[in-house]
């Protein structure tokens, strides 16, 4: 315990002793009974190395992906073919196909369980888990030049809280009534009344102990990412020289820790309605004839409860993709971020402002209208930090050096996707216009561009620019612009005729529109057809991603440099080009100027760890 | 390259010796001291979150039950002491608080005595504030029959008079009944099928109870009932007693907001589930007190400070669960 760094004796005092029983050498070089490296369990299952932990976090959002992506086209090949013959896929659904006179069906329930599972999955566990969970816990400690995670045990947890939960949701897919089918907001009736349809049972059972163990995850994630920014960042690494990764990483953190704990709070009332007969969401209801007993509960209640997890959570789910997308911008366009600080204060600025727009998922649901013009206010305001965001991009792409990889084209993308996406929240933030588009395809056009696709664009463009620093090894970049350009132009064409529909006034979630006339036009079926065959192809491209990225892992162009991208940035300060254990086996560095020296005095880049010249000014905020 | 790839050693010009420059600790609080911190904040959004659940459910029910009534037994068969035993209960996890701040005070003395004295009070504090909580459930369950879905105690929209004695007798022709105000608490006395009444509302009638037993026994009329919600406790009925409100309605009492129950089980269960929570970290920090690792310790008894910070935040919220609940 002898030999403590020296640049880091003011972190040691109160790191060195562990509160949770994992010893004091998190950050020593010697490595007596080292816990990191002991075996093969704890080093790739239950590793308290936060860069493990970060691919843990990546891989298992990847296979959440994968399952939720082909949910999606289950439901898609319903949506565009309804009149087709499914039987073709009993062998994967089993009973919940319905064969009829040599004609297989899709059960509707199964349906709604898919289209539910499918948001339930994207949101939490690939959105929030896996972008937020993967890039801050890689992220973080190499960024602010510490040496690991504030306390890697609850770091370590946090990783199998969100398995566990990924596990029980997993679980419930199988079950014989099916997983829950209220769709992902889990409003009520449906979701309280265990009877009221077959994954009302214990499909939603499964899925509120899920939710409530991947809360626990995230407060445990959250709190250490929170306190690993503030109190872990080496010497030099002020606030106003954090990259924009890590202010994204922080303030996400913030709006999680103070969000989810009240859908905990919903979901517990919830199962006391669902196993104790209380009334606090449902009230007077008939059941086939029956009256219940409930009385005087609230539905709207949950509604709001909800809605203040929900729509943070989209900002938790974007903020960090903005967060990769601005460092990759500036990185790859070799200029410095236009407006660092109008970026850090808009992040900071969304992060309150989203916890005062929630109602205007509610427009619909009856709320006073008085209530709902605060609320459109509000949800209007958000346009400004947002706009302001975008405009800074566009800005310090201008005139700049563009290196046109894989990466880079993944974050051009993400601002196509956010700008045009972000123009439909303007519409849809509106409440009289509301009344026409509220639960239309124009909204699921709407979230999915803005936050489904665009927060995917900013996952890529980390995952293709960090990619060495996770392995070793370079993606292959053709197969990564392949990869681009066709979800690019494939994710638009998904979308982009759902606002038509949209706007039509077609429903979503109906599994199918027999009674909904499309004979005055009659090219919505055929617009059902396109957007489904788009989205087979889309998907099969993402399974190109998956190819490219396993295969590049194992196989890929070696990095040769410690600096492949020409970045300031901590991480790749680091003396091999995967970190060890501690990140820098030597002193850490000290941090001497801002995260953003790109063509400073004809320089293509300076190092943050390079001294300021004398009578030379740092940029950013200083 | 190779200026990226060294690393720098210890360049302090830059540092202006501010508390955020970085290299050092913001708050002057250990990362585990913030992680309390923050942790307590989302838990305080926690019990907002049922806080507001509580308000959005009271204030759409056109009545709600009066705590004076509700809330109004103390142990020893004693029934007209409305909030006494809440404020017992109260103050003893208040004081428990007081010791925590003892023994948090003795840690920074590294007085290893001190801690375990002044901890081992707090964990009886927290554990009377249990127990309380225990016998205070325990009466509205099964001496008032309140549960999460059932609520014995409605309480009247309008001023009135009844028309039934308190075990559902008719008033005799020419008797005052009991008048009433409106936002009054009644409670729905329970009564058993042997023709005894409810064990916890019998003897708080006085003089006129015995009479009206006997009374009981001699009319063969059975008394104003309405019957259980189905499937609970079948056995049990409901005296109903009918009254006339001033604008001349005829009605009879029913059973009362169903969420006053529900919300106060719910809530007053989860602020019980963490002390109780807070009890058990009590104990085990006490027990590694007690054995001396802390003393060796380069922050001492940090986790003293802690475990103290979660009770005080307990105790914080209970005085808003009290607040709602007890006061208003």
């Amino acid at each position: 315990m002898a030999n403590i760094d020296i640049t880091k004796e003011g972190l040691t005092t109160d790191h060195g002793h562990g509160d949770h029983g994992h010893g004091h050498d998190d950050h020593h070089d010697d490595h007596h009974g080292d816990k990191y490296q002991s075996s093969f369990i704890t080093r790739y299952f239950f590793s308290l190395d936060h860069k493990t932990i970060a691919k843990q976090f990546l891989f298992t959002g990847m296979f959440w992906a994968v399952i939720g992506a082909a949910m999606s086209l289950i439901f898609r090949y319903q949506l565009g073919y309804p009149e087709a013959d499914m039987a073709w896929l009993k062998p994967l659904l089993g009973k919940w196909i319905i064969v009829n006179n040599g004609m297989g069906s899709l059960d509707p329930q199964f349906y709604y369980a898919l289209v539910t599972m499918h948001g339930t999955i994207l949101v939490f566990f690939v959105l929030t888990a896996g972008l937020s969970g993967t890039f801050s816990n890689l992220l973080i400690p190499l960024q602010v030049g510490g040496r690991a995670m504030a306390s890697p045990l609850m770091n370590m947890m946090s990783y199998w809280f969100f398995f566990l939960a990924g596990a029980i949701m997993f679980f419930s897919i199988f079950i014989s009534t099916g997983p829950f089918s209220g769709g992902w907001v889990a409003y009520p009736p449906l979701s309280a009344l265990p009877q009221a349809s077959s994954g009302s049972g214990v499909g939603m059972t499964l899925w509120t102990v899920s939710l409530v163990f991947f809360v626990v995850s995230v407060l445990l994630g959250g709190v250490n990412y929170i306190t690993t920014v503030l109190n872990m960042r080496t010497k030099g690494m002020s606030m106003w020289r954090m990259p924009l990764t890590i202010w994204a990483f922080f303030v996400t953190a913030i709006i999680g820790l103070l969000s989810f704990p009240v859908l905990v709070s919903a979901l517990l009332l919830m199962m006391f309605d669902r196993g104790l007969g209380t009334s606090f969401y449902l009230s007077e209801i008939f059941i086939g004839g029956q009256a219940l007993d409930h009385v005087g509960g609230s539905p709207i209640l949950f509604q709001h409860l909800f809605w203040f997890l929900g729509h943070p959570e989209v900002y938790i789910i974007i903020l960090p993709a903005m967060g990769i997308v601005s460092e990759v911008l500036s990185v790859h366009a070799r200029k410095p971020i236009f407006g660092y600080k109008a970026m850090v204060f808009s992040i900071l600025a969304i992060a309150v402002l989203s916890f005062v727009v929630w109602a205007h998922h509610m427009f619909m649901s009856g709320i006073n209208p008085f209530i709902a013009n605060i609320f459109v206010i509000f949800t209007l305001i958000i346009a400004v930090p947002s706009a302001v965001k975008v405009f800074n991009w566009i800005a310090t792409l201008y005139g700049g050096n563009i290196r046109f990889t894989s990466a880079m084209m993944f974050a051009i993308g993400f601002v196509s996707l956010f700008i045009s996406g972000g123009l439909t929240g303007i519409f849809l933030g509106n409440s009289a216009i509301d009344i026409q588009l509220h639960d239309t395809y124009f909204v699921v056009a709407h979230f999915h561009i803005v936050m489904g696709v665009a927060a995917f664009f900013g996952m890529f463009a980390g995952i293709y620019h960090w990619f060495p620093k996770m392995f070793g090894r370079f993606m292959n970049e053709t197969l990564g612009k392949i990869h681009f350009w066709g979800t690019m132009v494939g994710a638009y064409a998904v979308f982009w005729p759902m606002h038509y529909l949209g706007m039509a006034g077609v429903p979503r979630r109906y599994y199918r529109f027999d009674t909904f006339s499309f004979s005055s036009n009659p090219g919505f079926d055929t617009m059902n057809e396109f957007i489904t065959i788009a989205a087979v192809v889309v998907f099969a491209l993402q399974i190109l991603f998956i190819i490219n990225f396993t295969y590049s892992a194992l196989k890929g162009k070696i990095v040769t440099s410690l600096n492949p991208w020409g970045a300031t940035t901590l991480e790749w300060t680091t003396p091999t080009m995967i970190p060890g254990h501690g990140n820098w086996p030597g002193a850490i560095p000290t941090v001497e100027r801002w995260a953003y020296d790109y063509g400073k005095d004809g320089k293509d880049f300076i190092t943050q760890i390079t001294p300021l010249e004398e009578g030379e000014q740092d940029g950013g905020g200083h | 390259m190779a200026a990226e790839e060294a690393v720098h050693g210890a360049h302090s010009e830059h540092s202006q010796g501010d508390a955020w420059s970085g290299g050092k600790v913001p708050f002057k609080a250990s990362y585990g001291k913030l992680m309390m911190w923050y942790f307590l904040l989302s838990d305080a959004f926690t019990f907002a979150a049922f806080l507001i659940a509580y308000g959005a459910l009271r204030f759409s029910m056109p009545t709600w039950p009066l705590p004076d009534v509700v809330f109004s037994t103390f142990p020893g068969g004693i029934h007209h002491a409305p909030l006494i035993f809440v404020t017992v209960m109260t103050f003893i996890l208040i004081v428990s608080s007081v010791t925590m701040v003892r023994a948090v005070q003795e840690g920074h003395r590294e007085n290893q005595k001190g801690v375990v004295f002044w901890m081992l009070l707090t964990v009886v504090g927290g554990l009377t504030f249990l127990g309380c909580q225990a016998w205070e459930w325990n009466t509205l369950i099964n001496g008032e029959y309140m549960s999460v879905t059932r609520n014995t105690f409605g309480s009247h929209a309008e001023g009135g008079v009844y028309l039934d004695d308190e075990h559902g007798h008719a008033y005799k022709t020419g008797t005052e009944g009991e008048k009433f105000e409106a936002g009054d608490t009644y409670l729905l006395h329970a009564y058993h099928a042997d023709g005894g009444h409810g064990d916890g509302h019998g003897d708080d009638h006085g003089d006129d109870h015995g009479a009206a037993h006997s009374d009981d026994k001699a009319h063969a009329h059975k008394p104003h009932t309405i019957e259980d919600r189905p499937g609970k406790e079948g056995a049990v009925e409901f005296i109903s007693r009918r009254f006339t409100t001033e604008s001349g309605a005829s009605s009879h009492q029913t059973f009362g907001p169903y969420q006053f129950g529900a919300l106060f089980f719910c809530i007053t269960g989860f602020h019980g589930f963490h002390v109780f929570s807070g009890v058990a970290f009590l104990l085990i920090i006490l027990l590694n007190v007690a054995s001396g690792i802390y003393a060796e310790r380069k922050n001492g008894y940090e986790m003293v400070e802690k475990i103290g910070l979660y009770w005080h935040f307990v105790d914080l919220v209970w005085v808003f669960v009290f607040l709602v609940f007890y006061l208003l």
